[in-house]
């Protein structure tokens, strides 16, 4: 017998919207979309700062080091509660020990290497994937109301 | 627009941050204000973020680096009018802003340099209008 | 044999629909202060419908398929609206169940010769009424949920009230457990509220906190560098004995923080920062 509550933890997305980034002024249209997309969901404004604050940081980070690539802004559901997905790729150098970069304090680039650990605790759900030569693939969750 | 304008008063620098910084309008912020710092030996720099509803790590960074840089020079930086957001955000990524002095509004960013110049300088005394307990 | 049973029960809605009023009317648990009759029977009308409408031969047990996602959704919107409106699970419970009794009694008159066909087809029958009413649980507890998340909500923003002490001094008082949405909340309304004022030192009393251990610590931490970076001071008071023998035991450091033992002293604290003097008069004024 299946039942019904298997579907429900499920993530459905709800729209989908790519954003190219490859200059910096791609960077500000990027913040710009996902304010919109984080007020239509009715997020409050701590969390839209949260949200676009973490938006900054991984999009500052695959200019870096990724050359630019592709955001996905989407609008998730989980049950009851909406929220914001962002999905960072790039087809760069890729990052050979994720754990290391994890970690508060580590940095390649000349910065202050908070971006990685720091942008986790801005959201929900952070989850990073790469492969060296290939690229990194990020993927945030801020939920309206977490 | 490439620059943000800065004005002097006095022994002080003002700056009001009006748009959300992006990162080459920030490193000319840092590379102008450090200069204007020397260049008029200015005792006191007072930054106004009111207006800012993003400030990630490079921001941060450049105001942390403002901050010192001018320290060097003999200035002390006030950083005034962060939104309740911003600051949030900023202890969850992990940036304190340490060295950075902060104050809730200008005259209070005003004050709190006035203060540190007369701690600075022990002949001068204190002129505040409240009662003074010590 | 010779008729299906979903076309069986197709047939039969009406009478099927007004043995389940029945039976529903019937119940001495029937909630009238709750639903009136006939918005009883428009809700049951329309769950039938969309029930035997959807029905077909390979679906019967299969409740992921397409075709029952109306009758799911129906029944969901009951669940929770029961939920919301007070109805015990036995209440919502019965809903569904008399349902059932409705369905076989209307399969047994039909069937009243093949008792073999009754048996199988009334098995199938019950499978598919008691895939019904987990979810019908399973959605009235959902609603039941959320129902206490919004008024853990309502708690959290009432049970966080910033006060104005004195002119630039505020006092928030924290009662009960700080977790870390309440840290949340506390913190979005203290920051609020130094902006709105102007107050450029906050008190944060803890002495109705129970226990503070280092998570709580790092949300007290949290708070009062959020405080600091828009350029208030922050100042934690009411920290009892055991709570000081805690925070020393568990290692937490607290010495970039601003302690006191009462809100008197905070206060006191605060006054001498403001270079402020309360002053015994020596005159009597009436």
């Amino acid at each position: 017998m299946i039942l019904m509550s298997k579907k429900l933890p499920m993530i459905l997305s709800l729209s989908k919207d790519p954003v190219q980034v490859r200059q910096e002024q791609d960077v500000v249209f990027l913040k710009n979309r996902v304010k919109e997309v984080a007020v239509r969901i009715k997020m409050g404004l701590v969390n839209q700062t949260r949200l676009i604050t973490a938006a900054s940081e991984l999009v500052r980070n695959m200019m870096r080091y990724g050359n630019g690539g592709v955001c996905l802004i989407e609008v998730v559901s989980s049950g009851r509660i909406n929220g914001v997905r962002l999905t960072f790729t790039d087809k760069g150098p890729g990052i050979p020990d994720i754990a290391a970069a994890m970690r508060d304090g580590f940095s390649t680039g000349k910065s202050l290497g908070l971006g990685l650990p720091g942008t986790k605790r801005l959201v929900n759900e952070f989850d990073i994937k790469s492969k060296v030569g290939e690229g990194t693939t990020v993927t945030i969750i801020k939920w309206a109301n977490g | 627009m490439d620059k943000i304008p800065i004005l002097r008063m006095g022994a002080f620098l003002l700056v009001t941050i009006q748009v959300d910084l992006y990162d080459r309008l920030a490193l000319n912020l840092e590379s102008d204000l450090v200069n204007m710092v020397n260049k008029t030996s200015a005792k006191g720099v007072l930054i106004d973020i009111s207006a800012v509803s993003i400030v990630d790590s490079f921001m941060g960074r450049i105001i942390g680096n403002i901050a010192s840089m001018s320290k060097i020079l003999d200035a002390e930086t006030v950083v005034v009018g962060m939104q309740p957001a911003v600051a949030i955000t900023l202890i969850e990524l992990g940036l304190p802003l340490k060295g950075v002095h902060t104050a809730l509004d200008m005259e209070k960013g005003m004050s709190l340099l006035k203060s540190m110049m007369d701690s600075d300088d022990p002949d001068e005394q204190e002129t505040a209008d409240d009662t003074i307990t010590e | 044999m010779a008729l299906k049973t979903y076309k069986l029960l197709q047939n039969k809605k009406k009478n099927i629909l007004e043995l389940w009023m029945k039976n529903q009317l019937a119940d001495e648990g029937l909630r009238e202060d709750l639903i009136s009759n006939d918005e009883l029977r428009s809700q049951s009308e329309e769950l039938i419908t969309a029930l035997v409408s959807n029905l077909s031969d390979e679906n019967f047990n299969d409740l992921n398929s397409d075709e029952w996602s109306p009758v799911l959704e129906i029944l969901g919107g009951i669940a929770i609206t029961r939920a919301r409106q007070g109805f015990s699970p036995r209440e919502t419970g019965n809903f569904v169940f008399s349902l059932k009794e409705a369905l076989l009694q209307v399969l047994q008159e039909e069937l009243k010769g093949d008792q073999q066909a009754f048996f199988n087809e009334s098995a199938k029958i019950n499978r598919l009424m008691d895939n019904l009413s987990v979810i019908t649980f399973e959605t009235f507890i959902k609603g039941r949920e959320e129902v206490i998340l919004r008024q853990t909500d309502e708690i959290a923003e009432i049970s966080t009230p910033v006060i104005r002490v004195w002119d630039g001094i505020l006092a928030l008082p924290i009662i009960g457990t700080l977790d870390s949405a309440r840290t949340q909340v506390v913190m979005e309304n203290l920051l609020q509220e130094i902006v709105e004022t102007g107050s450029s030192i906050a008190i944060l009393d803890i002495s109705g906190v129970p226990a503070v251990d280092s998570l709580v610590a790092q949300h007290l931490i949290k708070t009062v560098s959020a405080t600091r970076l828009m350029g208030a001071e922050c100042i934690i008071s009411g920290i009892r004995p055991e709570i000081a023998q805690t925070v020393v035991h568990l290692g937490i450091d607290l010495s970039n923080i601003v302690t006191k033992a009462t809100l008197a002293s905070a206060l006191a604290h605060a006054f001498k920062i403001m270079r402020l003097e309360v002053k015994k008069s020596t005159i009597i004024k009436s």
